[in-house]
């Protein structure tokens, strides 16, 4: 499928283009696609032999194809959808409809689409948050609504006094105005809290609270109990599908399949897209870019080059250190990536069993999360930062060969491990990783079969991925799932760098246009679409 | 009061969630969870299990069969080939719709009718002259429709590989455990799919056997909500929803003529002489004063209208039915829309319409009417060419 998208391999056709994207990931396709749609002549450069960057699927075992990275699907904007046509191209996501908490004492909890269900399987732990849990969930989406107006449109500024971005702070204040009181008061806790301590103050049952805090510290190195971590529980609820708020989903034939789309659609707006095609650097003179360098020393022009790849290596890597203002520098160190996760995939032979629920059904079809309290979680991060993994880590599984056959022969599945905490610094150094692989693998592999008795015997490969994996193969600094950590203090007007978040750099006609931007990480698209729109509006390319 | 099917006993066990409806006066599971999304994401990525024994059926034996069948439908029947399927409708003599069905050539000299309605008295009426027999299998045949992506695979490891190859529209023998079934690629989904037509006292082992053969292939027994939303994907207009049988119709103006329901394809003119021929050949020469076509509903418009509200844009959860009014630009009304769904594999709001003639070409913008906070309101949408879904697996060999 991904072959036929790829223009040529090493090789691209031309020796100038008005927009050269360094890498093919998501964001770099939509970017693409955006610029050759408005008219542009416009090549993508991708090291791999794959497109997709992080939301890749690869048959990584024969029969058995991988969402090796990425797993799901929540935030990708549906505008981008309909603006490029993605569901001709391909765009099919099936909903996860349930959230399945397994506990150590064979106890569980599921949360399910169906509100009078998911009301009594919480009663069965307590009456009082059972009740208090759709209470929350509208106060989470209202939130959520008004920060999705923050992530659809590219992030106000509000040190500069120019007319255009005191509207944006006008717009988005007077969105806040229109938040209940009790709602302001409710995302300033949401902007300085513990994802822990917030929810406390909402719920008293651990299995509860445990698998929700965790989307407070995916992709970031703190833990449950480290303040700012609640802000992040809003993008649960910001996830959507067709409309429907806080709705996740498998993409059909993997994560792939939406790169994939993309790619499609860029293609048939005229983008050449030329895999096993690394670039060595940026070529600049004057200070400002106008090329690029492929690995092998053939060059290529451009008006304006757009990275796809995160802030660091864009800087360090691509850019130099040498080539950039001693003062940029200094605040693009600062940048965290930090990574701390890792994945784990397995092909198995048969369906997994939970204890907990013995048998097939709509229970597996969703996400799974191994989370039985919040002091398992603070544990498994105790652990990592004495720079160790954690023995016992926090996992989100998927089986999506459950709801798309496509993806494991029939009777077989593929499974999914989402792994936290993986430190890419490791206490002897992240080079200490490939030594580590088989452990932390078989860390992972143990946990879950704590709560899957059979899994061990039903494993017919497995694919395990650390930090430092995420680093060398898909270009991921420190293997962070999200090129930075999505931590208060760098997003908005401060991703990546204060002064830098309108997808500029400080390098003229060197543009930014990935998951390092605002709004951030995740199979979203916004960056590269908003980075494409910032390029068209000022008249750059 | 509703009847029991014969998949009575799997579907009534499986139907947790206590949603049926009277479908043809039999039990018919609308959705077996509370939500139908997912047996409709089985349609479309796995395979759905549906019972669809509440279909009228009816066996035509003997030398004339093709002849009353030519006579009573707008096809010729006689064309027909063994082991061939073919949809079609039939008029009254003003050359309106009565019915929809599909006819299914089995044997030289015998036939299947399939019908939303009771007509049998109609055959027997019109076939009086002629040399057959007109058996109602209604009750006796129970009806399964298999659809979806892996609905050949699953039948195949069902049918222990007696199934032979079917190609779009085709109908075969095949054994199912044991039981003698005939196979049609046929449905109501618009995707790749198979019904099968068997003795009722076979079908729970019918039944379970599909049931066993899809558990590595994401079979998941569907009800009528998820086939609704897939149907209008497909663009498939239905009885008593788009159209009303001319016998039911108080007023003329509630009758509808085949080239008005898009059915214009199905009607071979030229031939011997069969029910509404003279109408229909003056229709065509005059021209139809209505068309029957998708609309798509313009997707910015309709999330402004709800951001007025400070709403996201509320989607129907499920197919819908009530008519709505269809607006020309001015404002005029042109039409109505008689059943829309929002599409989760094609992220669009659609309905299927009928509008006077002028407004039917692809491309026209049109406005309908939408509900939003109990206020009436227009948006956008656009004349589409139907099939709004139409995946390559459909037809393929």
């Amino acid at each position: 499928m991904s072959d036929a998208l790829i223009s040529s391999r090493g090789k691209p056709s031309a020796s100038r283009y008005d927009a050269i994207v360094i890498g093919g990931g998501h964001n770099g396709l939509v970017c693409a696609a955006y610029l050759a749609k408005a008219g542009r002549t416009v090549l993508v450069l991708e090291r791999r032999h794959v497109l997709g960057g992080a939301a890749v699927s690869e048959e990584v075992f024969p029969g058995f194809t991988f969402s090796v990275c990425s797993y799901v699907v929540s935030l990708f904007r549906p505008h981008i959808i309909r603006e490029l046509e993605l569901v001709r191209h391909g765009f099919h996501v099936i909903p996860l409809d349930c959230s399945l908490s397994p506990l150590p004492d064979g106890r569980s909890l599921a949360r399910w689409g169906d509100k009078a269900r998911t009301r009594r399987e919480l009663a069965a732990f307590s009456p009082r948050d059972a009740e208090r849990y759709p209470e929350f969930g509208l106060a989470m989406t209202k939130l959520a609504r008004f920060s999705k107006n923050v992530i659809d449109a590219p992030a106000p500024e509000p040190t500069s006094l120019s007319p255009r971005e005191l509207l944006r702070v006008l717009r988005l204040g007077r969105g806040f105005q229109q938040l209940e009181p009790e709602l302001r008061y409710l995302n300033a806790k949401l902007l300085t809290m513990s994802a822990a301590d917030f929810l406390d103050e909402w719920f008293e049952s651990d299995v509860l609270k445990a698998p929700m805090a965790v989307s407070g510290i995916i992709g970031t190195f703190l833990g449950v109990r480290s303040p700012g971590t609640a802000y992040v529980l809003l993008h649960h609820y910001m996830g959507e599908i067709d409309g429907a708020f806080r709705a996740w989903g498998f993409s059909k034939g993997g994560t792939g399949s939406v790169s994939n789309a993309i790619a499609a659609a860029a293609r048939s707006y005229g983008v050449e897209i030329v895999a096993e095609a690394p670039v060595e650097r940026v070529r600049m003179q004057g200070g400002r870019a106008t090329g690029v360098v492929l690995e092998g020393g053939d060059e290529l022009s451009a008006r304006v080059v757009v990275s796809a790849v995160d802030p660091h290596r864009t800087f360090f890597g691509l850019v130099g250190e040498d080539r950039l203002d001693p003062a940029f520098v200094a605040q693009a160190r600062r940048y965290k990536l930090r990574g701390s996760s890792g994945k784990v995939n397995l092909a198995v032979d048969r369906l997994p069993e939970f204890a907990c629920r013995p048998g097939a059904g709509p229970h597996l079809e969703g996400d799974i999360a191994i989370a039985p309290s919040l002091e398992y979680l603070e544990r498994a991060y105790d652990q990592a930062k004495a720079g160790e993994f954690s023995r016992r880590p926090y996992l989100n599984v998927v089986i999506p060969s459950l709801v798309d056959p496509t993806v494991a022969p029939p009777g077989k599945h593929v499974i999914s491990c989402f792994v936290q905490y993986a430190p890419y610094q490791l206490a002897g150094g992240p080079q200490g990783w490939p030594e580590q692989r088989e452990a932390f693998g078989d860390a992972v592999v143990d946990t879950l079969a704590e709560h899957v008795p059979g899994l061990k015997e039903s494993i017919l490969h497995r694919q395990v991925l650390t930090p430092w994996d995420l680093e060398q193969q898909f270009g991921l600094t420190e293997g962070n799932i999200f090129h930075g950590e999505l931590s208060l203090e760098q997003l908005l007007f401060m991703r990546p760098v204060a002064g830098w978040a309108d997808y500029r750099t400080p390098v003229r006609d060197l543009w930014m246009c990935a998951s390092g931007t605002h709004p951030g990480g995740g199979i979203m698209g916004a960056p590269g679409e908003l980075a494409a729109k910032a390029m068209l509006g000022a008249r750059s390319v | 009061m509703p009847i029991p099917t014969p998949f009575h006993p799997r579907t009534s066990a499986l139907c947790t969630s206590m949603l049926w409806k009277d479908w043809a006066g039999y039990h018919a599971v609308r959705s077996f969870d509370v939500a139908h999304e997912r047996e409709y994401f089985a349609v479309r990525n796995g395979c759905g299990l549906l019972d669809v024994s509440p279909l009228f059926k009816y066996e035509l034996r003997g030398p004339d069969a093709a002849a009353l069948l030519s006579r009573m439908t707008v096809r010729d029947l006689s064309r027909l080939a063994q082991g061939r399927v073919t949809y079609l409708c039939w008029c009254d003599d003003d050359g309106k719709v009565l019915d929809d069905g599909t006819v299914a050539r089995l044997g030289e000299e015998r036939f299947r009718l399939t019908a939303a309605e009771p007509t049998l008295a109609w055959l027997h009426r019109l076939g009086r002259r002629h040399s057959l027999t007109i058996e109602d299998h209604s009750e006796r045949t129970a009806a399964l429709a298999v659809q979806g992506p892996t609905s050949r695979t699953v039948l195949d490891a069902a049918s222990d590989g007696t199934l032979p190859p079917l190609r779009f529209f085709g109908i075969a023998p095949a054994r199912i455990r044991g039981v003698q079934v005939e196979v049609s690629r046929t449905g109501y989904t618009g995707d790749l799919g198979f019904e099968l037509w068997m003795d009722r006292e076979h079908a729970l082992t019918v039944w379970d056997a599909i049931v066993d053969a899809g558990r590595d292939h994401r079979l998941v027994p569907m009800g009528l909500d998820a086939l609704d939303v897939t149907r209008i994907e497909a663009g498939f207009i239905m009885n008593g929803v788009e159209y009303h049988g001319a016998h039911h119709c108080l007023v003329e103006s509630r009758k509808s003529t085949p080239y008005e329901l898009g059915l214009g394809w199905t009607v071979s003119l030229d031939r011997a002489p069969f029910v509404g021929q003279a109408a229909l050949r003056a229709e065509l020469a005059r021209g139809s004063a209505w068309a029957t076509v998708g609309l798509r509903y313009v997707w910015d418009e309709y999330e402004a209208l709800f951001a007025r509200f400070g709403l996201p844009p509320q989607v129907p959860a499920g197919a819908w039915r009530d008519g709505v009014p269809v607006y020309e630009a001015s404002g005029r009304q042109v039409g109505r829309a008689t059943s829309g769904a929002w599409s989760p594999a094609l992220k669009a709001n659609l309905a299927l319409a009928s509008v006077r003639a002028p407004y039917q070409e692809p491309g026209t913008r049109l406005e309908i009417e939408v509900t939003a906070e109990h206020e009436r309101h227009r948006v956008g949408a656009i004349v589409t060419k139907t099939p709004f879904f139409d995946p390559e697996r459909k037809r393929a060999p």
